[in-house]
């Protein structure tokens, strides 16, 4: 939906409407909730990666002082996950336990000590069973499965598609490059554990609080597993500290806090320590990739083979998703009029690994800006002029089914370069500095939903006070992105308001209309669109209202500077408080609702759900770094992004989610890793799990791009993941720029890049990265027609 | 995760407290900041009965000047150490190290010189550790780290700890049985689980830090963020030059690669009596790193440390140069 330019709050900087409370402290979180009579739940976890549970004795933590329930698997029989292709989940396991950290038995108690020492009493007999932590063991066709009895390979997903002849597209090739690459798993992270307090009602209604991005999809599975009617279900997500993905599964602890207290009658908190977020995980999914392409000898692309190999840890979580996700968009940045993906997930006994900022997306990327930058150095061209080259038009279609509409990729490119001066610099600087260079796309919004169906994605309404005051109903929860100020920012420039004038009642499954989460990208875009159509219709009845008080024409009104009148005529005017008493005078109540469902998107052929998006932001990166030859430390000195974001309707916030993107990849890119000794964690703790401090965080020079998408609310596209997706990239190649090596594995430590230097000082390569994938039994590819438009190309 | 339930004790005195610690017997424990204590007692490293706070304890805090050097107080935070201008440019900087502003402002020099080892083992909460199954240096038959050591190895984790023996530093313990002074070097054992000479009953009282003519010295730490993190490896090196820029005597300690601080002694004798060339440098560095046997039992790998020694040790000679 389009709408006029905007001339009040959209696209000024101003702070977030639920700034001040974070800020002084003041917000609550699920964890700052203390309600009358309130039970303290904790859970049990198993200490074994893959054991049949052969007895739970919870009898002497039932006799204990202060218990009030104990529970198990058994009390929880209902099997659940977030894709409906993937129900393998229990709240508590269920006869067998498949990673270290899995929870087993739930306590509720007076307080956290009570619970302790309830758990210490609890016993579990175990038989251990031989442990799946290597992708070679996940593929061994003689070893233990992890789903199913018996042995065989652990494949979850396997996924191969082709577009266009790539074989024939190889063959016209000058020149064709391979590349191998790992990118290692890593957690979301967030400030904020996860917490959830629950409440039966005497009513025999259960409401649940609870640190989540998607309201609706806890809602969904509360409804499944506690086999209760979705009315008697109330979710609500108070203020939450960061999800980045870490938060849109429904976990363990929402559901067992709900269990136990419907058992206790009284309202139970769970919050997960720091251990019990690294368990929860649902993080960045370890991918090895190998990537093939065909060029001609100007650089242009004649085709490209993608591989992907996850590995998923123990439960499917949004594994179907992600493996498709890292085959999905590397088309959206790249002409590529061939293209063959295979992508298999493999199950391991570890954490399940899930979706997270960029959602299997940046490994992919990860791979292909590094393999392009190798191929540059092939072909004799300049690595930018490669990507340019090559790049998608806006309004065109890819050769897998994408649909893109705006895009400001040259824009981003040309303006990235010449602030960093990277022509001028890159290969002349000193022995140890380098620069970098890539791009990426993301979506704004997943075109189709978790779950079939045809309904809206997204729906707000609005109701009006008769002093004028404005509330804004929606279900999408602000993790901290800011995403209830752009619903406050869009309404409030519809109606010639401040957002401090509008009330907020988000994330609420009685009191708001649907959104289906902060995920994809998409409540900018998705939420958005409807907060605009419910104001446009809010406004139409005001203005007619006016137009017949002032005895002009509706159409010549605006509404800004919370007043209503004739445009460019004060005189002819009334404040907003007596526009809107005239409108209820004339139309009862003043309420308005609006809408959004995606254009359908998806291609002719299964597995095209994912991919698609109303529209797609873009974003061009260029890092320094300081490298020292001697000690393997990187330090990033600056790094410069424009990102193509349609339009700010806050550039603050955009700004923010530029430069957080950019902390969460240096974290990636050097030193957060989810690592492992067999099943174990390595160190489940924020000492151990290594997030840049203030210290590496360089400077971040943020360029905005404005293409304004013709779809988005006021032209708006996403900023929350695009951004983080080049930066990796980037500072793998400013490394080469700097020392000459190749670490094509992350993270990047000193010691790989000591190594690499080494190798390179003794002749080699300089490389330092995976050999290649094991055995993959990938499947044969679905040949998928072209799109009319390549049909036509592709015609001789 | 929460604390185990313990007495805690708050004399006034240091003659209170020691006869506490006296009287409690190994079932206390002296606790000053608490910023490595707690933590590890949150994860059930130990659970000791009784705790004696040294924080309202008089006299044990500040930093004095005398003719010969300085004097620190046990309970002196790691900041105000920091902040000391009194004091020689190595050791504030040590102290600076540590963590973060927020733990220097409550963690005290005396509890750093006695902080806990540390391992990738055992500084894991209960439940992990019930996973791998428990480790000699709590409740356990192995070591995890070298499975057929009878020892255990966790890392002495101090910043202060080589500095203090690089100045040649002297250390005070008090107990109901009178007071001691020892070089800061023999507060130190080789063994992850019993890696402080000091009698359960001691306090430490202060450290000295003599003035030193002539003596230059420096502190680099390696870790992999610039803040927050424990040391994976500390390089203190002090050197006594004399009138014609010779190297008189050195110390080069090395932190963070054994459960003590290590003298790298084939360095310190090659040095002496030479003057801080390249060459002598160089050579010096390479024979530092020969001192050096780190195991995997921290972050980055034990390669990685041992590899970054002569480089280290190296830069802060030439820093001294
Ligand atoms: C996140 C984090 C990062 C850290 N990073 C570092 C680091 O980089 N470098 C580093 O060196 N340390 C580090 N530490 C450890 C610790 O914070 C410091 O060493 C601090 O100086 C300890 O002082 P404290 O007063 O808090 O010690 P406490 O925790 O009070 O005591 C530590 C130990 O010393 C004993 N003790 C304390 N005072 C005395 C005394 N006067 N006499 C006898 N025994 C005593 C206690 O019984 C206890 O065993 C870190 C800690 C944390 C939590």
């Amino acid at each position: 939906m389009t709408a006029t330019a905007p001339r009040g709050v959209v696209g000024r900087p101003w702070r977030k409407v639920d700034a001040l409370g974070s800020a002084t402290g003041r917000a609550v979180y699920a964890d700052d909730m203390y309600l009358p009579g309130m039970l303290i739940g904790k859970q049990l976890h198993s200490i074994h990666a893959h054991a049949l549970i052969r007895g739970i004795d919870t009898s002497q933590a039932e006799a204990l002082d202060g218990v009030h329930a104990v529970l198990t698997g058994a009390d929880l029989p209902v099997a659940y996950g977030i894709f409906p292709v993937s129900q393998d989940e229990h709240a508590l396991a269920v006869e067998r336990v498949r990673y270290v950290g899995e929870p087993v038995v739930a306590v509720a108690a007076v307080d956290e000590e009570t619970a302790e020492r309830a758990l210490a009493l609890v016993e579990v007999v175990y038989e251990p069973l031989p442990e799946v932590t290597t992708y070679e063991a996940a593929l061994a066709e003689d070893g233990p499965r992890i789903h199913g009895e018996g042995t065989g390979a652990n494949i979850h997903r396997s996924n191969a598609f082709e577009f266009g002849d790539v074989a024939e597209g190889f063959s016209v090739a000058d020149h064709v490059r391979e590349d191998v690459l790992f990118y290692s798993g890593n957690n979301h992270a967030a400030m904020e554990q996860h917490a959830a307090v629950a409440e039966m009602g005497s009513d025999g209604r259960l409401t649940l609080w609870t640190s989540t991005q998607v309201p609706h999809y806890v809602h969904r599975t509360l409804e499944k597993v506690l086999e209760m009617p979705a009315g008697h279900i109330r979710v609500i997500a108070p203020a939450v500290g960061g999800g980045f993905g870490g938060k849109t599964d429904p976990f363990s602890h929402e559901i067992t806090a709900s269990k136990l207290a419907m058992v206790t009658g009284r309202p139970v908190k769970i919050t997960l320590t720091r251990e019990e977020v690294f368990y929860a995980h649902r993080g960045r999914h370890p991918v090895l990739m190998w990537v093939r392409t065909g060029f001609t000898a100007d650089g242009r692309i004649t085709a490209m083979h993608f591989r992907s190999l996850l590995d998923g840890g123990a439960y499917g979580s949004y594994g179907a998703a992600t493996t498709l996700y890292t085959g999905a968009l590397q088309t959206t940045t790249y002409r590529i009029p061939a293209y063959r993906f295979e992508g298999v997930r493999v199950f391991t006994n570890k954490p399940p690994c899930g979706p997270k900022r960029g959602h299997g997306t940046p490994q992919p990327r990860f791979a292909l800006e590094v393999h392009l930058d190798k191929a540059a150095d092939d072909l004799g061209i300049d690595p930018v002029e490669l990507r340019l080259r090559n790049a998608v038009e806006p309004f065109s279609e890819t050769v897998n089914h994408l649909r893109i509409t705006s895009s400001g990729l040259r824009e981003c490119i040309e303006e990235v370069t010449r602030a960093s001066g990277f022509a001028e610099q890159r290969g002349k600087l000193p022995r140890g500095r380098g620069l970098g260079f890539a791009i990426g796309a993301y979506m704004s919004g997943a075109g189709l939903p978790i779950y079939w169906n045809d309904m809206p994605q997204s729906e707000v309404q609005l109701k009006v006070d008769r002093g004028g005051g404005v509330t804004v109903y929606s279900m999408a929860a602000d993790v901290g992105q800011g995403s209830t100020s752009v619903l406050a920012a869009i309404v409030a420039e519809v109606l010639g308001l401040e957002a401090a004038d509008l009330s907020l009642v988000t994330a609420d499954t009685d009191l708001t209309p649907i959104d289906l989460g902060s995920y994809s990208s998409r409540v900018t875009f998705m939420a958005g669109n409807a907060a605009l159509e419910a104001a446009t219709k809010l406004r139409a009845m005001v203005f007619d209202a006016v137009a017949a008080h002032l005895e002009v024409p509706a159409d010549s009104l605006v509404a800004a500077e919370r007043r209503v009148g004739v445009d460019g005529d004060p005189e002819r005017s009334v404040p907003w408080s007596e526009a809107v008493r005239l409108a209820a005078a004339a139309f009862g109540p003043l309420t308005a609702s609006g809408a959004y469902t995606p254009p359908d998107l998806a291609g002719p052929y299964k597995g095209s759900g994912v991919g698609p998006s109303p529209a797609y932001s873009y974003s061009a990166c260029v890092a320094a770094v300081a490298c020292d030859p001697e000690t393997g430390v990187v330090a990033v000195e600056k790094v410069w992004m424009a990102h193509d974001v349609g339009r700010s309707i806050n550039p603050l916030l955009v700004e923010g989610q530029i430069e957080g993107s950019v902390h969460m990849a240096l974290g990636e890119v050097f030193s957060e890793e989810q690592a492992f000794r067999g099943g174990m964690h390595i160190g489940p703790s924020l000492l151990d799990y290594k997030i840049p401090s203030i210290l590496e965080m360089p400077p971040v020079e943020s360029i905005l791009i404005e293409t304004v998408d013709p779809e988005g609310p006021f032209g708006a596209k996403e900023a929350g993941q695009g951004p983080l997706l080049p930066v990796l990239p980037a500072i793998a190649n400013a490394i080469h720029d700097a020392l000459g090596i190749r670490v094509d594995e992350l993270p990047i430590t000193p010691w790989k890049v000591l190594q690499a230097v080494r190798d390179l000082e003794r002749g080699g390569d300089g490389r330092v990265g995976p050999a290649g994938l094991p055995d993959v039994p990938f499947r044969e590819p679905l040949r998928v027609e072209l799109p009319q438009q390549w049909q036509e190309v592709a015609a001789p | 995760m929460r604390l185990p339930p313990f007495t805690f004790l708050e004399p006034a005195t240091l003659a209170e407290a020691t006869k506490m610690l006296a009287d409690q017997g190994p079932a206390a424990t002296t606790v000053a900041g608490g910023t490595d204590l707690y933590p590890n007692l949150k994860r059930r490293q130990s659970s000791p009965k009784t705790l004696v706070s040294l924080r309202r304890v008089d006299g044990l805090r500040g930093i004095r000047a005398n003719g010969s050097g300085t004097t620190i107080g046990a309970t002196t935070t790691l900041g105000e150490v920091a902040a000391a201008e009194v004091l020689p440019g190595a050791i504030r900087d040590a102290a600076g190290f540590v963590s973060s502003p927020q733990i220097r402002n409550v963690g005290t020099i005396g509890g750093n010189l006695c902080v806990d080892t540390r391992c990738d083992y055992i500084n894991q909460n209960e439940e992990w550790r019930r996973a791998v199954d428990f480790c000699l240096k709590d409740r356990g038959e192995i070591c995890w780290v070298a499975p057929r050591s009878s020892h255990c190895w966790a890392v002495s984790s101090t910043d202060i700890a080589p500095v203090a023996i690089a100045l040649e530093a002297e250390i005070r313990l008090a107990s109901v049985g009178g007071e001691r002074v020892i070089p800061a070097e023999a507060l130190y054992r080789d063994d992850g689980i019993e890696w402080l000479t000091r009698a359960p009953d001691e306090i430490l009282t202060e450290i000295v830090v003599p003035g030193g003519n002539g003596m230059r010295a420096t502190y680099r730490k390696v870790r992999r963020r610039g803040t927050i993190d424990f040391p994976i490896l500390g390089v203190a090196v002090a050197v006594d030059v004399d009138g014609g820029g010779e190297c008189t005597s050195a110390r080069i300690v090395l932190g963070a690669i054994a459960s003590a601080p290590v003298r790298a002694s084939e360095a310190e004798e090659f040095l002496a009596g030479k003057r801080l060339s390249d060459e002598v440098i160089e050579e010096t560095a390479r024979l530092a790193g020969k001192a050096a046997r780190p195991q995997d039992n921290t972050d980055l790998n034990s390669r990685y440390r041992k590899r970054m020694v002569p480089v280290e040790v190296g830069r802060a000679l030439r820093s001294l140069a």
